[in-house]
């Protein structure tokens, strides 16, 4: 190999005097850490599209759980006079008051065929058809992933049966059962609801309560399902091994080790079922089996809007518009987020 | 030599099932077959063989991470066969090969080491369970502010070093080390090497160190063991092993090993084995390394050679001791 | 520059990932010469596998060729467009890789795949192609040569698959073979018949090979000269005899001094080579050994030594050889 020749580049004395240990050691320091959490961040905010559709959530959820407190109408306040009233107009009475200098809060969204507000309607509906898909993904989440961790770690005979299990219960027709169900549990139900303590069943309704309850039983599975085939996965890993080494009991193991490395599935999942809640109590309260009036929810707000559809169709746009937005960005949320954890996407 | 077993296996034997062609018929790979050895107070035993030899298995099922199918497992004078292990993996613990897959990556070194320390109570306190972790990584050459980092951070040296910062978080008395530097780098095994030896010294740990680099294996280890399919086949103290071996296996495994010393291995007649190692599914009838050995007959395929002593301390299966010295 | 079959001066290549530039390759140079073995010594990191892989065009993206030239045997690489390139891959150079499990394709015969290589090069027929696959598996030594062709990957071991990989790498009689750590993932039994037969044909076909490893007892057997790569940079290049019996960089010297040696007496404590390897996205500004080396000084942390020629073919960068230098001259001038 040639020399290269040092051309303006003079040597002295002091080049040669060996190196301190802390000048070596300024030489390695470590990179600052990159956790799980930011990496996935990272990543997120990449996604124009999924940050849209967060934003878009956030401000329905303003919309739903913080706007009513400070509106000036109640959903259940019917207006004698102002009944199906068009958007941003007034009735007559109202049109007195406000000559004789009242401010009159307009409806936005006009009022439906009782004289109540619908704008203010239309948030609470959203926030019953919002809270019920977020407590229906909560539950699928905790029945199905404990199910799914408990199957999926003990295998063998334990595995076999839990899974026939499933099988059975994904045969089951969920709309006839919440139907069976809201029928065997009315009765009860209302007795129940006489006594002191449990109003709040009248105000929910009988049917709700039904839905939740079908929702425990049924819809878990695919969850299940999910979190299993990641359990199955993940307990081949040595760390897995290294924890049975130094003595860890299989609740630890799940809980700590495979749960922990399934998050970002159980995550995603979580987040793309809470869509799929709302669609399914949408779509019963339409069918009429879902909230008890006065409550709103978007389902029976559509369905109620059928009534009059072609005189006022704006009473359907609403809701329906509104179901639209929720599931889609929901939807798109739930498939970035997918994107962001996923590993294979790690350069 | 003090009989001072802390460790000993007899006949153990670890057989796995094995999907069969045919239905109803059982077919097993006999992954660890008919093992015995022991292992004294403070010393090191050393474990080396080919793939699929069952070194590894051994292993795991000494420390019942797989439940032995036969023979027995004595810790300290007592059968531990058969009993709950959760007192004794305060005793008897490991170090894995792969430090990328042994170590959780949704958790902070801090709290791998940790995990030990909350499983068994040794901690009063948080207060004291930072000291203890903060001890047990220093031990190890890694700093306080490694506690909160996770192991995607790291280098595979400094990985492995977690690893046996964790196995030694519950103070044990036996660690089995299995192939702990054959995933990592060369001018790191050293490293690795010499923290083994290191901490052997400090703590007066007994290891069984488990490896195919018969260099490193030799370095470390006070009596070293070979396997072959399941089989030990030879085992002796590390120098006479290298240097007076007397089963065919053990020499070849020995001229197989390139040197690094150019003239020595210019000058070195190999004995190259023949052939491939035969599947463990089914092993070869008889002594199980017939089919690669020179001196194999009849009787080979027909019987399985005696465990003989053939001088103090070192042991041999096979027909033809005489021959091959 | 005809003298060498390989002729790799100056190369720099980086990869540029979404996370930084890594300089992979920062100033290599290496010569292969005709019926000769050279090894590449390194760890992860240190580039030897790249070097190897940019000289069949095969650098993965997002890696790119950033200066330096590369000739193989008449031909510019730098210039060859891809079509050149396949022209020449599996005829004139041949790789084998670590894994033969995963370089084999599961899904198709033994046959298919030696017999691919030739009729993708050569003029020849189906069938003879077959009778050439037939008599390179007997060149390998596997035997039982037609029943072999006819079977998948999977049904052989991982002997004899790198047995086929070297069949395949032969199949058009190439003039350099690439071997990327070639017995690695092997047991050592197998280890030592596939280095014997590496050097059987060697002998009889009179190829070159560049033997890629970190083990220095696989090159001390096998190899006429010997490269030591770290971090990127080629740190010193002999003759075998010369880097194992007078090495002079001092990551060489550490490299020997940490293997455990089978034939010792008596029981020396391993000398290891202290701290870490090299973060290649933040690589220090001189020499990249620096802060592992025992003897390291301040010029060695700011600038990247040059290389001194200790002998005719011994060559090595590091700033301890022009200290002596420079304290010669400075006696010379006292």
């Amino acid at each position: 190999m040639a020399e290269k020749n040092l051309v303006s580049f003079q040597l002295k004395v002091e080049d040669f005097l060996p190196a301190t240990d802390a000048e070596k050691q300024s030489l390695t320091q470590m990179r600052p850490g990159v956790s799980f959490w930011k990496d996935a961040m990272r990543r997120m905010k990449k996604n124009k599209v999924a940050m849209i559709s967060l934003c878009v959530i956030l401000i329905i959820m303003i919309f739903s759980f913080i706007l009513p407190s400070y509106y000036p109408y109640h959903y259940g306040q019917q207006i004698q006079g102002s009944e199906y009233l068009g958007p941003m107009t007034y009735s007559p009475q109202e049109q007195v008051r406000i000559d004789a200098g009242e401010k009159v809060f307009p409806h936005i969204l006009g009022t439906d065929n009782l004289g109540r507000d619908y704008a203010v309607r239309v948030m609470v509906g959203s926030r019953i058809s919002l809270s019920v898909g977020l407590i229906a993904a909560g539950i699928i989440l905790v029945i199905g992933s404990i199910y799914g961790a408990v199957s999926g770690f003990f295998g063998g005979w334990v595995d076999l049966i839990m899974m026939r299990i499933v099988d059975i219960i994904y045969t089951v027709p969920d709309i006839l059962l919440i139907v069976l169900i809201s029928f065997a549990l009315k009765d009860p139900m209302q007795t129940l609801a006489e006594k002191p303590g449990f109003a709040w069943i009248q105000t929910i309704g009988v049917n709700l309560i039904s839905i939740f309850l079908v929702f425990a039983l049924l819809y878990w599975v695919g969850m299940a399902r999910i979190v299993r085939s990641q359990v199955l996965t993940l307990k081949q890993n040595e760390y897995v091994t290294a924890a049975r080494a130094l003595g860890a009991g299989s609740g630890r193991i799940i809980r700590k080790h495979l749960l922990t490395n399934s998050i970002g599935t159980l995550i995603v999942m979580t987040t793309l079922q809470i869509p799929s809640a709302i669609f399914t109590e949408s779509f019963l309260s339409f069918l009429g089996l879902g909230v008890a009036i006065p409550l709103p929810s978007l389902g029976s707000l559509a369905s109620d809007a059928l009534n009059g559809l072609n005189t006022y169709p704006y009473l359907l746009l609403a809701p329906a518009l509104l179901i639209s937005l929720i599931i889609l960005s929901f939807n798109l949320f739930g498939d970035g987020l997918r994107d962001a954890f996923d590993p294979k996407m790690k350069s | 030599m003090k009989n001072n077993k802390l460790v000993e296996v007899q006949h153990l034997k670890q057989y796995f099932p094995v999907k069969s062609d045919k239905m109803f018929e059982k077919k097993v790979v006999k992954a660890v077959d008919d093992v015995s050895f022991y292992i004294n107070k403070g010393e090191t035993l050393g474990l080396v063989g080919e793939s699929g030899c069952g070194k590894t298995t051994t292993g795991r099922t000494l420390l019942r991470l797989h439940e032995p199918t036969g023979g027995k497992i004595i810790y300290d004078g007592k059968d531990i066969t058969h009993v709950k292990m959760l007192p004794y993996r305060r005793k008897m613990q490991i170090v894995f090969q792969d430090p990328y897959a042994s170590l959780d990556p949704r958790m902070t070194v801090g709290d791998i080491v940790g995990e030990a320390i909350d499983i068994h109570h040794l901690a009063a306190n948080a207060r004291e369970r930072r000291e203890r972790i903060v001890e047990l990584l220093s031990l190890v050459g890694l700093n306080t502010e490694h506690a909160n980092r996770y192991p995607h951070e790291f280098s595979g040296g400094q990985r492995q070093r977690v690893g046996i910062a964790r196995a030694l978080a519950v103070n044990p008395e036996f660690i089995v080390c299995d192939e702990p530097i054959s995933a990592l780098d060369v001018s790191i095994q050293a490293q690795v090497v010499n923290m083994f030896e290191e901490l052997q010294e400090r703590m007066g740990l007994t290891y069984l160190f488990i490896a195919h680099n018969l260099s490193v294996v030799k370095h470390i280890s006070n009596r070293i063991g070979v396997m072959y399919l399941g089989k030990l086949v030879e085992l002796a103290d590390s120098y006479e092993l290298t240097f007076n071996s007397v089963h065919p296996y053990t020499r070849s495994l020995i001229s197989a090993i390139p040197i690094a010393d150019p003239k020595v291995s210019r000058g070195t007649n190999r004995i190259v084995l023949e052939g491939d190692v035969p599947s463990p599914v089914n092993p070869p009838s008889g002594c199980h390394f017939r089919t690669r050995c020179a001196y194999a007959d009849e009787r080979c395929a027909a019987e399985e050679p005696e465990w003989r002593e053939v001088s103090s301390g070192h042991f041999a299966a096979c027909h033809h001791l005489e021959k091959v010295q | 520059m005809k003298e060498y079959l390989v002729d790799i001066r100056n190369e720099r290549l980086s990869f540029f990932t979404p996370a930084g530039e890594v300089k992979a390759l920062n100033d290599v140079s290496l010569h292969v010469r005709e019926g000769e073995v050279l090894g590449i010594v390194g760890e992860s990191g240190s580039g030897k596998s790249v070097t190897s892989y940019s000289l069949m065009g095969l650098t993965a993206h997002p890696g790119r060729l950033v200066g330096g030239d590369l000739y193989f045997n008449g031909h510019y690489i730098n210039e060859m467009s891809e079509r050149e390139m396949q022209k020449i891959r599996g005829n004139e150079v041949s790789i084998i890789f670590q894994d033969p499990m995963t370089s084999l394709n599961p899904v198709f015969t033994i046959g298919n795949q030696i017999r691919e290589v030739i009729l993708l090069h050569t003029n020849k027929t189906r069938k003879e192609a077959n009778d050439r696959a037939r008599e390179l598996l007997q060149l390998v030594g596997i035997n039982e040569p037609d029943k072999r062709l006819k079977q998948y990957p999977h049904e052989l071991s991982g002997g004899m698959r790198q047995r086929v990989m070297i069949a395949i790498a032969l199949a058009c009689e190439p003039k350099l073979l690439i071997a990327d750590e070639p017995t690695t993932a092997l047991d050592v039994t197998i280890q030592a018949q596939i280095l014997e037969l590496m050097r059987d044909l060697k002998e009889k076909l009179g190829m070159s090979i560049i033997l890629i490893t970190h083990d220095l007892g696989v090159v001390a057997g096998m190899c006429d000269h010997i490269a030591v790569m770290y971090a990127g940079k080629v740190v010193e290049y002999g003759t075998t005899d010369e880097i194992f019996y007078q090495p002079s960089h001092e990551y060489t010297k550490g490299l020997l001094r940490s293997i455990p040696n089978l034939n010792e007496r008596e029981h020396k404590r391993l000398v290891p080579i202290e701290g870490l390897p090299v973060d290649m996205l933040n690589p220090p500004a001189g020499c990249p050994f620096a802060p592992r080396c025992r003897s390291c000084m301040k010029i060695c942390l700011s600038s990247m030594p040059n290389y001194t020629q200790v002998s005719d073919h011994h060559s090595s960068a590091c700033w301890l050889l022009d200290k002596e230098k420079f304290e010669r001259q400075a006696e010379g001038q006292a």
